[in-house]
């Protein structure tokens, strides 16, 4: 790990303007992936903010029936939520789909939002990759790209967001609330948050310089069945191949969104007012576009089936 | 045990990770803690993490450091009453955290009844990641009474029972190359007192 020096934050206004006014500085909350990344030199901060003393670790209700979650509430805090078990399922089932137990303790909201891509060849310094060094190349391009990508590449990088909580944060519409180095905030729906790559590949969201996550908004409960279906190499523990969020009315219509198959959490209205017709339509108009490798065309088919599976299970 | 740890380590034998480019002479910081009871004070390089404090600074040994980065959860140890991976966390991170590791679970003389029952089951080959795994384990019971939700939960909005899915689906963070799941299973049915 390269040397840092570390302060803990006083208040959200001081933490951005600290991170703002100083050139290799850093929000560290849970740590679990920016630590990681430190050890392997992919992330090497001069100064790290500790966020953990702001008092952003509870869930409200807000005025419109929904849940503000605080930045740092941690995944199992959040997992645990009543109301989030008892209104929002999906959300829970998609965070205990991740990760381990240990790590879910630690884990954060708004971090989990950050966690960067588990692409082999981001992990690899030996290796080009434009998301790590801008301009190096893509190895993962002609590599080994079982795990990337599918839909919304670009040919300077496939890499995916590999997380699980923030396809269902998209699922349920959330919003993502900010403060900014000057004291002011703005709100930004999940849907534009995380960016596809183009060409700024290392840029992973919309968030400038020294903006600070203080909660993740859901608005009030929309009812329906709730389902999160993870298909993985391993039982446990392990990354999605192809994960589907959704949530499903009686009538037949719904909400649809993957995971595993983009730089973002991949959700289509469009293709999900095709529910009533059943996975093949949707997944054929929500992958429309879709630029495979050899390695990972199969994830195609598995979003199909297991969208099907996730159709079936919400009609038993 | 040294409560005020080894003040003369440098950065780089703490780190292991050599001198820095920069050529940054680390500056030292104080970090207070309650480990296993014991109030210890550290003057510690910002990069070590808790696991190192543990282990190179208060001579813990009993944690033991497997992947380093969070995939094996040989480095488990219980923060303020929950289970982290000591590899993933900084030491100056826990200033005024209370830290539980396998030494403060039980002594040769007085094993906690996870221990006692790891011992009885035969949940270890080579021991390695026993640590990890005693200090899972106990969480992992303290979590389902506490209702906290799993993977292997099929009704969210009931409370989690011991079951063998939900020990396997949450002991899944713990890695074990000699293969003792099964017993460690055992182990922990055993002490949630539970048929299983």
């Amino acid at each position: 790990m390269k040397a840092f020096t570390y302060e803990r934050a006083t208040s959200p206004e001081q933490a951005a303007a600290a991170v703002a006014g100083r050139d290799g500085a850093k929000f560290i909350a849970g740590g679990t992936n920016l630590l990681d990344l430190m050890k392997l030199q992919i992330e090497a901060p001069t100064h790290l903010v500790d966020l953990q003393d702001l008092g952003l670790d509870k869930i409200d209700a807000t005025r419109d029936g929904g849940l503000r979650i605080g930045a740092l509430v941690t995944n199992t805090a959040l997992a645990s939520d009543d109301r989030v078990r008892a209104q929002y399922g999906v959300l829970t089932r998609a965070i205990v789909a991740g990760a381990s137990g240990q790590l879910r303790n630690k884990a954060t909201t708004a971090g989990n939002l950050l966690q960067r891509t588990r692409c082999p060849y981001f992990y690899d310094t030996n290796l080009p990759c434009n998301k790590r060094a801008p301009g190096s190349g893509c190895a993962a391009a002609e590599g080994f790209s079982r795990q990337l990508a599918v839909i919304g590449t670009s040919d300077q990088c496939i890499a995916t967001y590999p997380g699980d909580m923030a396809i269902a944060l998209r699922l349920l519409d959330a919003t993502v609330e900010t403060v900014m180095p000057d004291g002011t905030g703005r709100s930004i729906a999940l849907a534009d948050f995380h960016r596809l790559p183009g060409d700024q590949p290392w840029l992973d969201n919309t968030l400038a310089e020294g903006e600070l996550i203080i909660s993740v908004t859901l608005p009030k409960p929309i009812g329906g069945r709730h389902i999160y279906r993870k298909v993985r190499d391993r039982r446990s523990y392990a990354f999605a191949l192809v994960s589907v969020a959704a949530v499903l009315h009686d009538d037949g219509t719904g909400r649809v969104a993957f995971g595993g198959v983009a730089h973002k959490p991949w959700r289509s209205e469009e293709a999900e007012a095709l529910l009533p017709q059943g996975a093949g339509a949707v997944v054929e108009r929500a992958f429309a576009g879709a630029a495979p490798t050899d390695d990972n065309k199969f994830k195609i088919t598995l979003a199909d089936r297991t969208l099907a599976s996730v159709i079936a299970e919400a009609r038993s | 045990m040294t409560p005020t740890g080894n003040d003369n380590a440098t950065a780089d034998n703490v780190t292991g990770s050599g001198s820095s480019a920069a050529g940054l002479a680390a500056t030292l910081m104080p970090v207070g803690m309650e480990v296993n009871g014991m109030t210890v004070a550290l003057s510690l390089d910002p990069r070590t993490t808790l696991l190192d404090a543990m282990r190179e600074h208060l001579r813990l040994n009993g944690t033991k450091k497997g992947c380093d980065h969070g995939q094996c959860g040989a480095c488990t140890v219980i923060v303020n009453g929950q289970r982290i991976n000591s590899c993933l966390t900084l030491a100056v991170m826990h200033d005024g955290d209370a830290v539980t590791t396998i030494e403060g679970l039980g002594t040769v003389d007085d094993l906690h009844p996870m221990q006692a029952a790891f011992v009885k089951h035969d949940g270890y080959q080579c021991g390695y990641c026993t640590p990890g795994q005693i200090c899972s384990a106990v969480s992992v019971l303290k979590e389902i009474a506490a209702g906290v939700p799993s993977h292997a939960t099929a009704d969210l909005t009931a409370t989690p029972t011991v079951t063998r899915d939900e020990i396997s689906e949450r002991m899944s963070g713990n890695l074990c190359r000699c293969g003792a799941y099964s017993n460690i299973a055992e182990a922990m049915v055993e002490v949630a007192g539970a048929e299983a």
